[in-house]
């Protein structure tokens, strides 16, 4: 059994999903906040590639990418962290979020060996659509690292049926069309979406885009298997003092984990 | 193994060769796969290209002229030079073949807001045109380097009704525009489409924008043999993103006596880490929805890419030419900010022409190779744009004041 697997059976709440982006602002502050996130109630933990063009993200997300990538972030000191944080927790789940070409550049096949042996668990790619990624999906599945598909808004059933053909772990549905950080997503609109996935498969749904607040975590919570959250606790990271950036993203996480 | 045409690619999934593909975010998938079906049945559909000569010809202004630069060509003594006129369209450059293409598709999708981005400003406002025309709100995102270095086009866009959204990440230039063109669509993709300004993206746009372009190859063919009785020896264009270039080689690809020449903007030379040169200088990846050439450093993370020229200062190239590139059908090489200056101003000089610093990087690759072909060597120029939108730029440069 994976961590992830594990970790979805093991929870009687619903998952509460981490992201933060590796480096940002630099690696030893990010370090921390990532090796304090389990125990203020993280059950699964998102780890950001820093990309120089992240289309996909909103303006918070973008400035962790750049903040870190100012710091000399790159490919091995992301994958040394996860290293780092696996030698003192081997229980959450790391699933590796970024964009294809650092990990092209990198080399798919010694990114996904490397990947998994620093301790990482799954992998979401967010331009890298079903029809493009047979390399990562061959890679991954040698290595034992789940590939975690995007659902949207705008998927139907066929395109559904694809995407689930070969996703593993978990999936993550993406509540909002827009980029990390956008307006909140509404539970009322949602909920006939996720059940229509579920009709298709028994993999775990976890929501994410638009979910900020414990307020929002305890109305998604209730559809879903787990909520993610990103650019709220990317926020806090900017605004902190360097050495008071764990600290107060725990706080964060803690009463976020607490309304699940 | 050679392919047996050149003319063949893209694969129904968009890959010429390794390139292309699609690599965009989820959400956008099924919206792609819908322009690419809606624009499969509108290729197919002789009322689409009816209204589409319809336009090109009488408002647009096509078929563009031939022209035999005869003083550019005394001036150098060797090969005949002739211009292929695209600068002569409304709006002042080959632009607007692939707009009013796209913004028929995007009407018989029944679209009702149009986006771009745009470098030069020439595809913004060749976009910002025939949205007046077709009377759809637009909104054009620009660097805000770019917005600063082309304001005359900047004040065209929102005379024509436009919204221009100065993109101040990243390096504030085209790629970034680009970015942020993805992120409004990913967030309206109910009613908008995204009217891509070069033979790059998620497939189907490099076919389809190439397949609008390709109006000026198909002429040129027609042209030539008008006035020659022959096919050209010699093309060249210059090449940012490579629409117009690849509008000019596609018709010929499978004439391989035709040697083609693409020249991309060296900067401040392809040795210094200030230029745009990315099959020369860059290597392959993954960016704004395909996998092509692109400036980027050892860890995949793109660099910011440096010209003159607002319009080729892009750190990637359309999926075709990488392929053409690696097949060697196209020679690409490169010219820098300095001699694509020079060129500026000798063709200004003896034709009575200014060109945009665009074409002025295929000119300043024609006066270095002319000299040395022989009197009947057919050379033909892409002067895919006007330069009134440059003046300020080069005065700048010439340190005068206007």
């Amino acid at each position: 059994m994976t961590r992830i697997e594990k970790t979805f059976g093991a929870l009687k709440r619903p998952a509460l999903v981490t992201f933060i982006t590796a480096g940002d602002p630099d690696r030893d502050t990010s370090q921390a906040v990532l090796d304090a996130l389990p125990g203020a109630g993280a059950d699964i933990v998102e780890i950001g590639m820093p990309f120089s063009d992240p289309m996909a993200d909103g303006p918070v997300i973008q400035a962790a990418s750049l903040r870190a990538l100012k710091a000399r972030a790159n490919m091995k000191q992301t994958l040394s962290m996860v290293r780092q944080f696996r030698s003192k927790n081997d229980t959450t789940p790391v699933v590796l979020m970024g964009y294809f070409n650092p990990v092209l550049a990198y080399g798919v096949q010694q990114f996904a060996a490397d990947a998994a042996s620093a301790g990482a668990d799954g992998l979401i790619i967010v331009d890298l659509p079903p029809e493009e990624d047979a390399e990562l999906q061959k890679s991954a599945k040698e290595n034992g690292l789940d590939i975690i598909r995007l659902v949207t808004p705008t998927t139907d059933e066929a395109r559904l049926k694809s995407l689930l053909n070969g996703a593993s772990g978990f999936l993550y549905y993406v509540s909002i069309t827009g980029v990390t950080g956008a307006a909140s997503a509404d539970p009322a609109r949602l909920a006939p979406h996720i059940a229509a996935i579920k009709k298709h498969t028994a993999l775990p749904v976890a929501v994410g885009f638009g979910i900020k607040t414990p307020e929002d975590a305890t109305r998604i919570g209730k559809i879903a298997d787990g909520v993610v959250v990103g650019s709220a606790l990317v926020q806090t990271i900017e605004k902190s003092k360097k050495n008071e950036a764990a600290q107060a993203v725990a706080k964060q996480v803690k009463a976020l984990a607490g309304a699940l | 193994m050679k392919a047996n045409s050149y003319k063949n690619q893209p694969d129904e999934r968009g890959h010429f060769g390794p390139y292309g593909g699609r690599y965009v975010a989820e959400t956008l998938m099924p919206l792609i796969l819908q322009v690419e079906k809606a624009w499969s049945a509108a290729k197919a559909d002789p009322v689409f290209w009816a209204e589409f000569d319809d336009l090109a010809k009488n408002y647009i202004g096509r078929p563009s002229p031939l022209y035999f630069a005869k003083r550019a060509t005394e001036h150098f003594g060797g090969a005949k030079i002739y211009f292929k006129r695209d600068e002569l369209n409304h709006t002042g450059a080959h632009k607007i073949n692939h707009c009013i293409g796209q913004v028929l598709l995007a009407k018989r999708m029944g679209k009702t807001r149009i986006i771009a981005e745009t470098g030069a400003g020439q595809h913004g406002v060749a976009t910002a045109t025939v949205c007046a025309l077709f009377d759809i709100p637009c909104t054009i995102f620009m660097g805000a380097t770019d917005v600063e270095r082309q304001s005359p086009n900047v004040f065209r866009m929102k005379l024509l009704g436009a919204e221009v959204r100065p993109v101040t990440s990243g390096s504030g230039t085209l790629k970034d525009a680009m970015n942020e063109a993805l992120r409004d669509w990913v967030t309206n993709v109910h009613d908008t489409y995204y009217l891509i300004g070069t033979v790059a993206g998620p497939h189907p746009y490099p076919a389809m924008v190439r397949d609008f372009q390709s109006v000026i190859g198909k002429e040129l063919k027609e042209q030539m043999q008008e006035r020659e009785g022959r096919l050209p020896d010699t093309l060249v264009a210059c090449i940012g993103g490579g629409s117009n270039a690849m509008g000019l080689f596609h018709p010929f690809l499978d004439d391989t006596g035709v040697r083609l020449i693409g020249v991309e903007a060296g900067g401040h030379g392809v040795n210094t880490d200030k230029h745009a040169a990315s099959l020369t200088g860059g290597r392959p990846g993954v960016l704004h929805g395909m996998q092509s050439y692109f400036l980027q450093d050892a860890d995949g993370q793109i660099q910011e890419a440096h010209s003159i020229s607002a319009g080729l200062d892009y750190p990637g190239i359309g999926p075709e030419h990488a392929w053409l590139f690696d097949e060697k059908r196209v020679d690409y090489v490169s010219v820098t900010d300095d001699e694509a200056l020079a060129a500026f101003q000798l063709c200004t000089k003896l034709e009575g022409i200014i060109p945009a610093l665009e074409p002025s990087h295929a000119f300043a690759h024609v006066m270095k190779i002319v000299p040395k072909l022989p009197k009947d060597h057919i050379l033909v120029m892409n002067l895919c744009g006007r330069g009134d939108k440059d003046i300020f730029t080069v005065a700048g440069k010439l340190g005068m004041k206007i």
